[in-house]
């Protein structure tokens, strides 16, 4: 089945509009549009244009460097990488339970992360959309606009951003890119020096998150009606809980729900994940598209990520969030709406101050005690819930430690059908039959930055690629040449 | 760069994790005395889709080496663009961690991402004319163009940039020392 709006019938007769790059958010993709004379959609889709292949040139290298080297496939949340893929080789050394300052370093390293994303992603940049209005000026709508007209909203999303980044800086070593977790544990504690500077302005972090939850409410509620509307669409959610239902962003069991909340599965142990997700993949992105296996690809995709997790869990173990969370979950509409995922991220951002600020207290924190290991494994899967979602990773190694498989399905590509719903939706409530403008097209950005993608790497232009490359060097000497042939392979001139 | 008009500045991800970006974030609250003296471009922080429509840009910063056709474009037109062009932190330096696709063959990759790898339904390579055709090797963006500043360090760190932008806006030659200069 190809879903509503996917593939257009005669696109050879249609009119091309594409948005490209899509702006504000991190990493590149593109959204392309196929019109007919009456402005009519026929065709929607967001585009992957990224395509790196870490699984295949990860193979052969030492285990030890995973953790390090998988940062390297996206900077924004580079620590999820780093704990998802040592959680995953925490299970080929044998370190089935990890000691306590272990454990503890990581959730604040992974807290501080869920902090410095959450903000960037509110404040830096998709805040101009909600402050300014979808149509407003192009050269207002974004980050410099804010300063300009809200300097303290603005200041307060930097400091927090800077907070996140230093509790990382403390844990892993430095901001982006850190080595402080290893397989079996972490590499360092925390001093109590360190403690302190971090305990000195963790209660800031968590009033300005309060503010920040009661600004992205205010948002959301001063025009309900449009805003639980906007690019909406039904889905089942998937995330982790822990083992009392709730909500833990460091580890637990898959919990997914169908769409009106019935659970599918629950406590389902990570470790086999294939067995409830399959991958699917279409020749228009180089992002795949993930479903749940028992429903099948075409009712089977679900919703990851703050919207879903916050409606997920039975409650957040954090008092203020959890209270947030309540009037959430009793608002109209918010709780099943694309825009709801500013709301919920909020929410989170909270939650992790919170738990930030309790973790600082814990003398654990300093222990001596790091690393663990026990009986060798051929085979681990680790997962977290990173700030855009369930992220997994899954490796095999040889006995001689070299890494002989990977698998990754990262945070977004769980979002990929259900973004590809959100913009056909708001192409049809507001584009179709309409002379297209700028800001209408940012329409459909801002249902994709409510997901906060992480698109990352490559860049896309407007117009169409040319079938054939040459790359020559500044002397002119031809470097690389591909061409792709009439079958879509790709190969070297 | 007088007084009279402010320092553009465009910046591009190319094959690069956004890690680069982040560390130029990473400048904390100097980034809103940094707003007083600059304004963007295209960047991925706003909207403006297309580089030179606003006028040149002075300082263009460019993160990740050249993986694909479209990173080809995207670097030609910040080229033909901005009068300083930077290449920021190891992938646009020397091409990074996607550069260890080199030595694999393209086909081979693509088959076991999308047709071999177990857990998927039914594979195929896409192969889409809006997907830009990958490059079979990763390179370095001075490959391509003529680069003006190197800035080493996966990432360069904030001090580094904010260093290195301060002396370009000062109308300094930018001198790292020691200490800001890494090769991670
Ligand atoms: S140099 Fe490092 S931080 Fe910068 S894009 Fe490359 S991998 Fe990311």
């Amino acid at each position: 089945m190809s879903f509503d709006l996917e593939t257009a019938h005669h696109p050879e007769q249609l009119r091309r509009v594409a948005i490209d790059p899509v702006s504000r958010v991190e990493g590149h993709g593109k959204v392309t549009l196929l019109l007919d004379e009456h402005n009519r959609v026929h065709q929607v889709r967001l585009h992957i244009v990224e395509f790196r292949g870490f699984e295949k040139f990860i193979q052969g290298r030492p285990y030890w460097e995973v953790p390090v080297m998988v940062q390297r496939l996206c900077g924004i949340c580079p620590v999820s990488h780093h704990l998802a893929a040592s959680k995953a080789l925490d299970m080929i050394v044998g370190a089935t339970r990890l000691t306590p300052t272990a454990e503890k370093i990581r959730r604040l390293m992974h807290y501080g992360q869920i902090l410095q994303s959450h903000a960037l992603h509110f404040f830096h940049l998709a805040s101009p959309d909600l402050l300014f209005g979808f149509d407003a000026d192009v050269a207002k709508r974004n980050v410099v606009g804010v300063v300009a007209a809200h300097p303290e909203t603005a200041k307060k999303g930097v400091l927090l951003r800077k907070y996140g980044q230093e509790v990382i800086r403390m844990t892993a070593g430095k901001r982006v890119h850190g080595t402080g977790s290893i397989p079996g544990g972490v590499n360092k504690s925390l001093s109590a020096e360190e403690r302190a500077a971090l305990l000195k302005d963790a209660y800031q972090m968590v009033a300005w998150s309060r503010e920040a939850v009661a600004l992205a409410r205010q948002l959301f509620e001063q025009n309900a009606d449009v805003n639980s509307a906007f690019g909406r669409f039904d889905a089942h959610s998937m995330s982790l809980v822990r083992a009392d239902g709730a909500m833990d962003l460091y580890h637990g069991g898959l919990r997914a729900r169908d769409m009106k909340g019935g659970i599918l599965f629950d406590h389902f142990d990570y470790s086999r994940y294939w067995d409830v997700i399959v991958e699917d993949v279409k020749p228009w992105s180089y992002m795949k598209f993930p479903f749940l296996r028992a429903l099948g690809p075409d009712t089977g995709w679900y919703r990851v990520g703050p919207l879903a997790r916050v409606a997920n869990c039975d409650h957040i173990p954090t008092p203020l969030a959890d209270k947030e969370r309540a009037t959430f979950m009793a608002s109209p509409g918010a709780a099943g709406a694309t825009l709801g995922y500013h709301w919920a991220r909020m929410i989170e951002m909270l939650h992790a101050a919170e738990s930030i600020k309790d973790l600082l207290h814990d003398d654990d924190l300093g222990g001596s005690d790091l690393v663990v290991t026990g009986e060798r494994a051929d085979r681990g899967v680790g997962v977290i819930e990173a700030p855009r979602g369930t992220l997994i990773h899954h490796y095999r190694v040889n006995e001689n430690d070299e890494v002989t498989r990977a698998n990754l399905i990262v945070s977004t590509t769980h979002n990929n059908q259900a973004m590809n719903e959100a913009i056909r939706q708001v192409a049809r409530q507001h584009l179709d039959g309409q002379e297209i403008t700028e800001g209408l097209l940012n329409h459909i950005e801002v249902a994709i930055r409510a997901f906060d993608p992480c698109l990352s790497c490559a860049t896309h232009a407007l117009g169409r690629m040319p079938l054939e490359v040459t790359i020559v060097s500044r002397d002119g000497t031809p470097i690389d040449r591909m061409f792709r042939d009439e079958h879509g392979r790709c190969s070297r001139a | 760069m007088t007084a009279a008009r402010k320092v553009r500045i465009a910046t591009a991800s190319l094959a690069g994790c956004f890690g680069c970006h982040m560390s130029l974030l990473d400048i904390d609250e100097r980034l809103l005395d940094l707003l007083r003296l600059v304004e963007f471009d295209r960047t991925p922080l706003t909207d403006i889709k297309t580089l030179g429509t606003r006028g040149p840009c002075d300082i263009g910063l460019i993160e990740g080496g050249v993986c694909n056709a479209e990173n080809v474009h995207v670097l030609r037109e910040f080229r033909a663009h901005c009068k300083i062009l930077v290449a920021m932190g190891a992938c646009a330096v020397n091409g990074g961690l996607p550069a260890q696709r080199n030595h694999l063959d393209l086909r081979d990759i693509l088959s076991e991402v999308y047709h071999t790898e177990a857990g998927l339904a039914h594979g195929g390579i896409p192969n889409d004319p809006e997907l830009p055709l990958p490059l079979n090797e990763v390179h370095p963006i001075h490959e391509v163009v003529k680069v003006d500043y190197f800035l080493p360090g996966c990432p360069p760190s904030a001090d580094a940039i904010w260093k290195f932008l301060t002396d370009l806006l000062a109308g300094r030659t930018p001198h790292l020392p020691h200490g800001l200069i890494h090769y991670d």
